[in-house]
């Protein structure tokens, strides 16, 4: 790291260098632009794994983290303006596709506009929302519940830098003038929950899509700033309800880290084996449901028998089906149940009998090829400029699984592979699921036997406060990387938390994935994709 | 008048003195001998086939499925299977969270439902707003849009759970006035104009 923040400061000599966590270079927004192309050409920082907005109140700003698809290290840039009134920042949306989309969460939610940035409309707020949320200084007042239909415009805003440096705004069409544009969702059972898509179409076939996300943004990184530390931890069984223990791992993970709290072997153990078995309950949905969009009723049925004999295995041990909010900072909540070892290995006996069955019924059905083979191709290079992570890009040929790249908790230990294919279509993306599934089991077998004994819950102060600093960690949920930004001011509250879902880009990659393909297919890769709504809106 | 459903014994219901109330408020002028025949036997069939939409917001959405599925398996009590398009449910089960921006959506929804029309308010979100109670964006109880029948909390509730709201919706049907009672329709007129959302009358 060294010897990059040295070939950063020749080129740059302004930047200023903080390296308490993610080595971060500060510059100013004049050679953001710059210095982020350098970032991803020079030295090879070529997936943009988020932008964080942040208000510090006397300025504000962008906390950019990268990350190398070779050696996997990251690296953050932070770019901040003191103007509150009118904040900007030069864009960088086009050296990566996805940063259009962070870039506009960004604007939503704090307000600052990005120069050069196509596309500047809200994101998940509706267009006649006043105020920024995020910002430190929101009034709530402001917005009462809408008594009218949310209004709509074709149009959207861009912001121009002319050689004289003068910023003009300037408006776009969204949509050609002679589009023929139809609305799906965001009631439409095979959107994955509530989201809504333009469609502009040319018969059957796909020119563009709109995405809007929103219709279930809960505000839970607003609400957390004025929670406590074991508090927030509720939250994330209530984005992505199926990966709750992975993401649950990933905030208690990071402020034990934050705290230098030591989690006991068995806690990590049994985290372990709640992920995996997470993982298991999670692609088996999706296969049931992805069968059931593409008109495979019955499939259904036969993989909700396994996710329901786990969901019987955490009602044990957990005390729930789904939200279990198991996972505590410092440990788990309740020691496992007595019959878990023997429910689990009950599950493993019967696991490979059922992929067997999800393969003879499914997925070497002809109709299935057809529709699947060659459907939605992402290439390696599109997977990470939207930065999808997760099994999806990983059937794209792109390992970033991060049990293996940043290997956390006791993965280091665990014999599993990464399942990579690289065909990347829709059959490539389900097939990756099936054979996690396996891997999962895998690695649940080599823990079953061996849970050591020892303390449930490690000691933590009554009242938890973080020092002073930020932090940066990510964990593989199930639908791919999952990540949080915590900055702590000392106090009891986080200061800023910030939620990296995997599911944002994999949406957001819709409309380049199913343009020029048949409307019919939008159903194929979007299911696919495997996102969930309340994840990336959250 | 014991008013109860799917063989459930009377004293095994929870709350018995709401359903006795609302019969003696309807049988407050008394009724028709024939027009209460036709309603029992409308009411019979009504309660016994009510069909879901399919609509899912977030979590409780999956035990939605889960209660559509093989191990709960809704369609045994005759509510079948749930419908994608709202002109061909009976009810909506709102399974989630409604945040601002769904709320004309689901409102509009509600209106496009064919008549009568009922909704079940799942899980702690639509009930009051839930552990989102100090959001920005979402709303405080689905009640705040439209008229809700039955709440049931739980975050989210077990699919036995939704078994027990939705026999509740029944065992309300069965007690209604088809024919004669305007009173349910008057009552949902009056809260839609109480609560009114500009450009979604059906």
């Amino acid at each position: 790291m060294a010897d990059i923040q040295e070939r950063i400061a020749g080129q740059f000599p302004e930047a200023t260098f903080d390296t308490s966590d993610v080595l971060t270079v500060e510059i100013p927004d004049s050679k953001l632009h710059a210095l982020a192309r350098f970032l991803r050409d020079e030295l090879r920082f070529d997936f943009l794994v988020t932008i964080v907005g942040m208000d510090w109140v006397e300025k504000m700003g962008c906390i950019y983290y990268l990350q190398s698809t070779s050696d996997h290290s990251r690296i953050a840039i932070k770019a901040t303006t003191a103007d509150r009134e009118n904040p900007m920042l030069h864009s960088i949306a086009d050296l990566w596709h996805i940063a259009g989309i962070f870039e506009r969460e960004v604007y939503d939610f704090f307000g600052i506009v990005f120069i050069g940035n196509p596309d500047m409309r809200r994101l998940f707020l509706s267009i006649d929302w006043k105020g920024y949320p995020l910002r430190k200084d929101y009034d709530p007042s402001l917005n009462p519940v809408p008594t009218e239909n949310e209004r709509q415009s074709d149009f959207t805003d861009t912001y121009v830098e002319h050689s004289d440096g003068k910023v003009v705004k300037e408006q776009a069409r969204v949509f050609e003038e002679d589009d023929f544009v139809v609305n799906i969702g965001p009631q439409h059972p095979a959107t994955h929950g509530v989201l809504r898509f333009r469609t502009a179409v040319d018969g059957e076939t796909i020119r563009k899509i709109d995405v809007y996300m929103g219709y279930i943004h809960r505000g839970i990184e607003k609400i957390c700033e004025g929670l406590t530390y074991p508090q927030t931890l509720h939250f994330m069984d209530r984005m992505d309800y199926f990966s709750a223990h992975n993401y649950h791992h990933g905030l208690c993970m990071t402020i034990e880290q934050a705290a230098g709290i030591e989690v006991s072997r068995r806690v990590q153990v049994i985290r372990v084996i709640m992920d995996e078995l997470s993982r298991i309950a999670s692609h088996c949905l999706f296969i049931g449901t992805f069968c059931m969009d593409l008109g495979a009723t019955t499939m259904l049925f036969y993989t909700l028998r396994v996710r329901e004999q786990i969901l019987d295995i955490m009602d044990k041990t957990c005390g729930a089906r789904m939200t279990f909010n198991y996972e505590t900072i410092g440990g788990v909540m309740q020691d496992l149940h007595p019959d878990f070892v023997k429910d689990v290995k009950e599950l493993l006996a019967v696991l490979p009998a059922n992929l067997k069955e999800y393969d003879k019924l499914f997925t070497g059905n002809v109709i299935t090829r057809n529709r699947m083979e060659g459907v939605g191709k992402m290439s390696r290079e599109d997977a990470i400029t939207w930065s999808v992570t997760g099994p999806s890009g990983r059937a794209s040929g792109w390992a970033c699984d991060i049990r293996k790249t940043h290997p956390y908790s006791i993965y280091p230990e665990l014999d599993f592979e990464q399942v990579v294919m690289h065909e990347g279509d829709a059959m490539a993306r389900f097939k990756v699921r099936m054979k996690e599934i396996e891997e999962s089991a895998k690695i649940i077998a080599q823990l079953i036997d061996n849970i050591p004994e020892g303390e449930i819950q490690a000691k933590v102060a009554k009242v938890l406060k973080l020092p002073v600093g930020h932090w940066f960690r990510t964990v593989e949920g199930c639908r791919g990387a999952f990540g949080i930004y915590l900055e702590s001011d000392g106090t009891v509250n986080p200061y800023r938390l910030k939620i990296v879902p995997p599911c944002l880009p994999a949406a957001a990659a819709v409309d380049h994935l199913t343009r020029g393909q048949k409307i019919a297919d939008l159903i194929t890769i979007g299911g696919s994709l495997d996102y969930i709504v309340p994840d990336m809106d959250r | 008048m014991e008013v109860t459903t799917k063989s459930m014994p009377y004293e095994a219901w929870k709350d018995n003195e709401y359903i006795e109330s609302l019969v003696n408020e309807l049988k407050e002028n008394g009724t028709n001998v024939i027009v209460g025949s036709f309603d029992k036997l409308i009411n019979w069939g009504r309660s016994n086939s009510i069909w879901p939409l399919t609509f899912a917001t977030s979590c409780c959405g999956i035990e939605f499925v889960s209660l559509g599925a093989a191990r709960f398996d809704m369609a045994r009590f005759g509510w079948e299977v749930a419908r994608s398009s709202p002109r061909q449910a009976d009810f909506i089960m709102v399974a989630g969270t409604i945040v601002h921006r769904m709320a004309p959506v689901l409102r509009r929804l509600y209106d496009q439902l064919a008549e009568p029309k009922y909704v079940i308010a799942t899980g702690s979100c639509a009930v009051s707003g839930g552990p989102f109670k100090k959001s920005y964006h979402v709303v405080m109880g689905v009640d705040k849009i439209i008229p809700v029948d039955v709440y049931l909390p739980g975050c989210p509730p077990r699919p036995e759970a939704m078994i027990y709201a939705i026999m509740q919706l029944s065992r309300k049907m069965k007690v209604e006035r088809f024919f004669g009672g305007v009173n349910r329709k008057e009552k949902q007129q009056e809260f839609l104009k109480e609560h009114p959302v500009e450009g979604v009358e059906d």
